[in-house]
């Protein structure tokens, strides 16, 4: 097993600074989250103006892996339109489920292209997820909390 | 003075084809049998020459293959029965494994509290007690946990002390004259400890309550005779002591098992059947219904041989030997802080850890590159995790086959953990 494959210096980095981290007011929606298989746990708020995800703030308690996906997260998504940031999670989602087969895009994934070494460890798949899963759930929260979005 | 490691640990390795395995270039070094021993060559050769020869379905037809394979699993009822000191092999159910055993007899419970007929000490509802303590695994605490949501008892649990161990001194509060059963783990699966069992069963039989064990982490072991515990049940699974998935037992005294109405229900539990009624078949065939795990149960019969030729007294010195070297060495690692008792008395070969701030899943991830494998996560006992404030931990677990030496390359891949979370 190719280790540095896995813990690439990117994710060390996001993993130990993490970026947007702590939770934040305003926001329309938020979700909280579990894998039951590790314990690891993420609340994440989303704050949406107009077609734009204005914030995305987090509180997460988890390994290397789940800790460095939010704070990547958090950089694709934070100021982008809606629409670009669910593309984006279905990008990633993709590569994550590529079983080490997808390299990803870096023009569109950025740093996120690093966990396409993830995606050969099924248990840690679910780990690199678990940001986004709260990210897609406090987004249909937030849209049902904005009065004319559920139909947008 | 218990007697040095009698083990020849060389001898048994030889036996487990799967530990001469390589984890990329790294040789295995398996530190997880508390999740799920490794089985060695015997268990498989008795299965295959089963499954080649004799394999049929039981208690039903009278070809020779059909009285081979009854006699099989019959046979292996009574080596199981032997094992655990039993008074008799009709007083050990198979069951898929622990805790299916132990939902067996939480639905007993159950069962018998909406039937007017049933046993009264069976019987629960409002007012009722149930005990476990909080160093259960899941097995052992939700199938209590929901027998009293359903039943209108109340759940009580005896707490854990700093140290580790069951808080003894509030048995005789928690477990009162209104407590119809108490229900504890033996060997806790994430702390290591083993729990003395006198002071708890004496106290459930001056309330008059039923008392049982969780023995899934005992049974493989540390010598256990169910006369001499002087328990009513207790449940243990094949898999943790070398034999196959898929078998775990239920003991209970006779004379209960008699009292307790049937789990599940079909074919091959019956005694007769109409169209309106069914009466049951005597224990424990009233509660295997459906085609039981046959070759299965005669893997486990092989185990049980290979681990009576050990012997169990001599088991548990060995593995108390290796949980001493392990604490010793683990207490040397800068920022590990051990999960349950630190000294090497009352426990048994399993340590659960934290290390510093790095989570558990990426220490695991390390050192399965290091060919080691621990297991990580909350290991089905969240309560117990609360309990000492942590998320998840690391455990390393030893059995018959591990060395000193593995322990020298767990302490060594810890130093690589450092290096790269640090």
């Amino acid at each position: 097993m190719n280790l540095d494959e896995l813990y690439q210096e990117v994710i060390l980095d996001h993993y130990k600074r993490p970026r947007g981290a702590g939770l934040r007011e305003p926001y329309e929606g938020e979700s909280h989250q579990v894998n039951p298989t590790c314990g690891d746990e993420i609340t994440l708020r989303v704050h949406v103006e107009g077609d734009r995800v204005a914030d995305v703030s987090y509180d997460n308690v988890g390994c290397s892996i789940s800790k460095a996906s939010a704070s990547v997260l958090y950089e694709l998504v934070n100021g982008a339109k809606v629409d670009d940031a669910l593309a984006k999670m279905a990008e990633f989602t993709e590569l994550m489920n590529s079983k080490g087969q997808g390299e990803g895009d870096e023009e569109s994934l950025e740093d996120a292209i690093a966990f396409a070494g993830v995606s050969k460890y099924p248990m840690r798949v679910k780990c690199a997820l678990l940001g986004w899963m709260a990210f897609k759930d406090a987004l249909v929260r937030a849209e049902a909390s904005i009065p004319g979005r559920t139909d947008a | 003075m218990e007697a040095a490691s009698k083990l020849d640990v060389e001898a048994i390795r030889a036996d487990f084809p799967i530990l001469r395995r390589r984890i990329g270039d790294k040789p295995l070094a398996y530190l997880d049998s508390a999740a799920t021993s490794q089985k060695p060559v015997q268990v498989f050769e008795a299965m295959r020459r089963f499954t080649d020869h004799s394999n049929a379905n039981i208690s039903r037809s009278v070809h020779t293959l059909g009285s081979e394979a009854t006699e099989a699993y019959e046979g292996a009822r009574a080596k199981v029965a032997a094992f655990i000191g039993a008074a008799s092999p009709n007083e050990v159910v198979f069951t898929k494994n622990s805790t299916e055993a132990i939902n067996l007899v939480a639905y007993a419970f159950q069962n018998a509290s909406i039937d007017a007929a049933a046993d009264p000490r069976f019987k629960l509802g409002p007012g009722d007690e149930i005990v476990v303590t909080e160093m259960e695994h899941h097995a052992n605490l939700i199938p209590w946990q929901q027998l009293a949501l359903r039943t209108g008892a109340t759940l009580k649990w005896i707490g854990i002390t700093d140290a580790g161990r069951l808080d003894v001194e509030s048995v005789n509060e928690v477990v009162t004259e209104r407590c119809k059963v108490v229900s504890f783990v033996h060997v806790a699966n994430l702390l290591g400890t083993v729990n003395p069992t006198s002071q708890i069963t004496a106290r459930a039989r001056e309330v008059g309550a039923l008392v049982g064990l969780d023995a899934s982490q005992s049974v493989p072991h540390i010598p256990v005779d169910v006369a001499e515990l002087g328990v009513d049940f207790i449940a243990f699974t094949g898999h943790k002591m070398l034999g196959p998935t898929g078998i775990g037992a239920l003991w209970a005294k006779a004379e209960l098992l008699d009292a307790m109405p049937p789990f599940l229900t079909g074919g091959s539990m019956i005694k007769t059947v109409s169209m309106e009624r069914t009466t049951f078949a005597e224990a424990p065939a009233k509660f295997e219904a459906g085609t039981p795990p046959i070759a299965e149960a005669v893997g486990l019969a092989a185990a049980v041989d290979y681990l009576d030729k050990l012997g169990m007294a001599n088991v548990r010195a060995h593995e108390k030997e290796f949980v001493a070297y392990m604490l010793d060495k683990l207490e040397t690692v800068d920022g590990l802080e051990i999960v349950g008792p630190r000294v090497p008395i009352g426990r048994g070969a399993t340590v659960s850890f934290t290390f510093g701030d790095i989570h558990p899943h990426d220490v695991g991830q390390i050192l399965d590159a290091e060919g080691i494998a621990v297991r990580v996560g909350h290991h089905c006992a969240k309560p117990t995790c609360e309990r000492f404030g942590v998320n998840a931990t690391t455990r390393a677990s030893g059995y018959v086959y591990n060395t000193p030496e593995e322990i020298d390359r767990l302490v060594d891949a810890l130093g690589q953990v450092r290096k790269v979370f640090g």
